[in-house]
């Protein structure tokens, strides 16, 4: 919420404990980590722009969680907001990503010719394969803190360097406010469509303010590579195509994001990145790479073996319905994508789902023929 | 000097590109922090108000008809006393552009100081909203005198039960959209204590939102006492469910004909109501109870959001003055069926609801009619245009069974402008 930090000066009349949040009910990774002795000591403090203590964790007090399903709890509101509540965020980071330090170093690689096969998944079996991320604007405040003047700002900026994309890469921009039925009906059809924001984790941290103003959709001619704007990032970028082809998905992906940051640094602006966090986003959950590779695959077998979960586990992949992140899994057919996001390179989580869907397949063969996958379980990666 | 040089060089490019966006190219060097981000008060200057004006052109609410770039360049950058700004009295009505029939108020105040600080946009909202009731030049009445309502017993074959209910807000403390934990916990305690010290047929209870037991919850569940996290967007949009359920609470007497809601949509909500139609006597427990309650709150210190021109404050724009509602749920089932239905109501200053209230859809026969108006009359003349357009619309109903015909009334006239 951008209540800002002149708001928090007022509170600060206020002792620490008679602010505390009340996080008795709670079960999400903030409300883990916080302590009323923390919170008196990160509550004074604000980062540049104004984003405060209460801002970051606003979302998490909102939303007890679920008994099954942690969520993170706390959001960025600029670059500075990792750094200047390190003290919240760094054992938050910890939590999340599998045990990563605060001194870790995150390593970048977006070679795509460092992926060792990928292009020839079953697609009997693998319906379609995708990779997403998200990039920050340096010098912008993200999502839950913008002003309408800096939303429309990175919108700008956005349209100006996609409208540069040549070759395959060639496309348009559909602002949300301004596109047509027609134009709406058709990004609906090919699922490129994103709409406001409904889940109480995202109204609550102030990410849907002013919607539609400055959101919109760029897709290539081709509808193979796709950015959403201003959506739960400053963007969102995705590279996707029907079938088992996950290389040629990368190699797209990797081609396109590069081409896109030189084009932002061309006018003046770096993503936000550093070599502790990789790529900063507005989520702590994707820090580092922010890289979710994943396929839509038919494993009607397989996921009724009662190893299923575990061998995901090992192979450090989740499952999800085909909807997307708060969905079932319908008719056998499941979203399969890393688990990571952080303290692995781009490559090296696309090269866990080319190597583990590869594997489930196998094993999904066996399981038709009425063979046993015992031989097949992987080992812990 | 020397390390604002470098920082000025170091992002020239960056500069550049800012200056595209409406800055001077020198001053945008100054006002990068050392790894990019903008300092807030450096942004003001950078994204002119201009640069941050809503897009309202789909709206339909008060605030969309009021706001000017101009209003908006002149109050963009004030803060009230609490630290509130312009543009989050206006993010519910940015967030929720409307409906094309129900024009909504599009704005809230997070402080007593909103309505001053803001005047600008406030009073044509207000002027707007309460027919042309002008904050600048006129004054609101306040009479909580129940002895001058004439008449008020209804029917009780027609009339199933009778409801007034108001807000109170306690000064000095910030309003729902924009108070800290620490101040909405502060209303709770002011409240509470107040309330523990009402006697007689107003003794009663609190029963905090976060703690009641599933049997205490399932009671006030039956009684239809119990509110919930709001889920309007007109109200999430407006920060108002922040902390849930931190802080709020119902408060209600043993008899269950008083009820209070704590830190809910405004500091509090207060309810008189009793099955059948003695409007008479739940106005007279409404009116003892406040003033009890208002006395119980200055004895310690504290006072009721409260001035002449706007007379009793609340968060929305749409409850100043009385904050009052004063209603009944009736049977009409020929009169409801009559074309004039809506002409009559109008002409009373009377609307209808369903009987699960404003967003609600009648069923049936029975409908929740009360007061249109707010500001600009008092309690008393309110709750009596009330009673006397029930009467009036009973009298209708009788006559529709008896096969006569029914007139339209003259409209009740408005405030003195």
């Amino acid at each position: 919420m951008p209540f800002g930090n002149t708001h928090n000066q007022m509170k600060l009349k206020y002792a620490s404990d008679q602010e505390y949040p009340d996080l008795s009910q709670h079960n999400n990774h903030m409300a883990k980590i916080l302590t009323p002795a923390m919170y008196e000591r990160l509550r004074s403090k604000q980062t540049p722009s104004g984003f405060t203590l209460d801002d970051v964790i606003q979302t998490g007090v909102d939303n007890p969680g679920h008994p099954f399903i942690m969520t993170v709890g706390c959001v960025a509101g600029d670059e500075e907001t990792y750094e200047v509540f390190k003290e919240l965020l760094d054992p938050v980071i910890e939590d999340r990503h599998g045990g990563y330090k605060p001194t870790d170093k995150h390593k970048t690689d977006l070679n795509p010719d460092n992926l060792k096969g990928g292009d020839d998944l079953d697609s009997n079996y693998v319906l379609s394969s995708r990779v997403r991320t998200g990039r920050s604007v340096r010098g912008f405040c993200l999502p839950p803190h913008c002003s309408r003047g800096e939303r429309r700002g990175v919108e700008k900026l956005s349209v100006e360097a996609l409208a540069a994309l040549s070759g395959d890469l060639k496309g348009k921009y559909y602002a949300l406010k301004n596109m047509t039925e027609a134009e709406q009906q058709q990004l609906i059809d090919d699922h490129f469509l994103f709409d406001k924001p409904v889940s109480p984790l995202l109204l609550a941290s102030g990410m849907a303010r002013d919607w539609p103003d400055a959101r919109g959709i760029w897709h290539n001619d081709n509808k193979t590579f796709l950015v959403w704007v201003n959506e739960e990032d400053h963007l969102r970028v995705i590279s996707m195509q029907k079938g088992g082809n996950m290389k040629e998905v990368f190699n797209r992906f990797c081609t396109g994001l590069t081409k896109i940051e030189s084009l932002f640094k061309d006018r003046g602006h770096a993503f936000m990145w550093n070599e502790h966090l990789g790529y900063v986003l507005t989520c702590p959950s994707n820090l580092g790479t922010g890289l979710r590779a994943g396929v839509h695959v038919k494993l009607p077998n397989m996921s009724k073996h009662a190893k299923f979960e575990e061998v995901l586990k090992r192979l450090r992949l989740q499952k999800r319905g085909t909807g997307g992140v708060d969905t079932a899994a319908v008719g056998g057919v499941f979203d399969i994508s890393n688990a990571d996001r952080l303290g692995f390179s781009e490559v090296e989580l696309v090269q866990m789902v080319v190597d583990g869907i590869k594997l489930l397949v196998e094993m999904e063969k066996r399981l038709e023929k009425g063979q046993s996958i015992d031989d097949l379980m992987p080992a812990q990666k | 000097m020397a390390n604002t040089f470098r920082r000025l060089i170091s992002s020239r490019s960056t500069a550049v590109l800012l200056a595209s966006l409406g800055a001077g190219t020198m001053a945008t060097g100054f006002l990068l922090s050392e790894n990019g981000s903008l300092a807030a008060e450096m942004k003001k200057k950078l994204y002119p108000p201009s640069s941050d004006f809503p897009d309202l052109r789909k709206h339909n609410n008060c605030m969309a008809s009021a706001l000017t770039p101009a209003i908006y360049a002149r109050l963009r950058d004030k803060l009230t006393p609490n630290n509130w700004t312009l543009d989050q009295c206006i993010q519910t009505g940015v967030d929720n552009p409307g409906h094309p029939f129900i024009k909504t108020v599009g704005c809230v105040a997070g402080d007593e100081e909103s309505y001053e600080v803001f005047a600008d946009l406030f009073d044509p909202v207000i002027k707007d909203r309460h027919n042309g009731y002008d904050p600048k030049t006129m004054t609101h009445p306040t009479d909580l005198d129940a002895s001058k309502l004439t008449n008020g017993m209804f029917d009780d074959n027609y009339v199933l039960s009778s409801r007034v209910r108001t807000g109170r807000s306690i000064r000095g403390l910030s309003l729902p959209p924009a108070c800290s934990r620490a101040e909405r916990r502060e209303v709770e305690r002011v409240v509470v204590m107040a309330l523990a010290g009402l006697k007689d047929d107003l003794s009663g209870r609190y029963y905090s939102l976060g703690e009641m037991t599933e049997k205490e919850q399932q009671q006030l569940i039956d009684d239809h006492f119990l509110f919930d996290k709001p889920v309007s967007p007109l109200l999430t949009c407006a920060f108002m469910a922040r902390d849930w359920p931190d802080a709020r609470g119902i408060w209600h007497n043993n008899e269950k004909t008083f009820l209070i809601w704590v830190n809910e949509e405004d500091h509090t909500r207060v309810i008189s109501m009793e099955k059948g139609g003695n409007m008479k006597r739940v106005f007279e427990r409404f009116c003892r109870g406040l003033k009890q309650v208002e006395h119980l709150i200055q004895e310690r210190g504290w006072e009721f959001m409260w001035n002449e021109r706007l007379g009793y404050v609340l968060t929305c724009p749409s409850n100043l003055g009385t904050g009052l509602r004063a209603g009944v749920h009736v049977r009409l089932p020929n009169l409801s069926k009559d074309p004039r239905f809506s002409k009559i109501l109008d002409n009373l200053r009377l609307q209808k609801r369903g009987t699960g209230g404003v967003d609600t859809a009648a069923t049936g026969d029975t409908f929740d009619i009360s007061n249109n108006d707010r500001l600009g009359k008092s309690e008393v003349e309110l709750v009596q245009l009330l009673v006397d357009g029930v009467h009036y619309l009973i009298d209708c109903e009788k006559k529709l069974e008896k096969g006569q015909d029914i007139k339209v009334p003259a409209p009740v006239t408005q405030f003195k402008k």
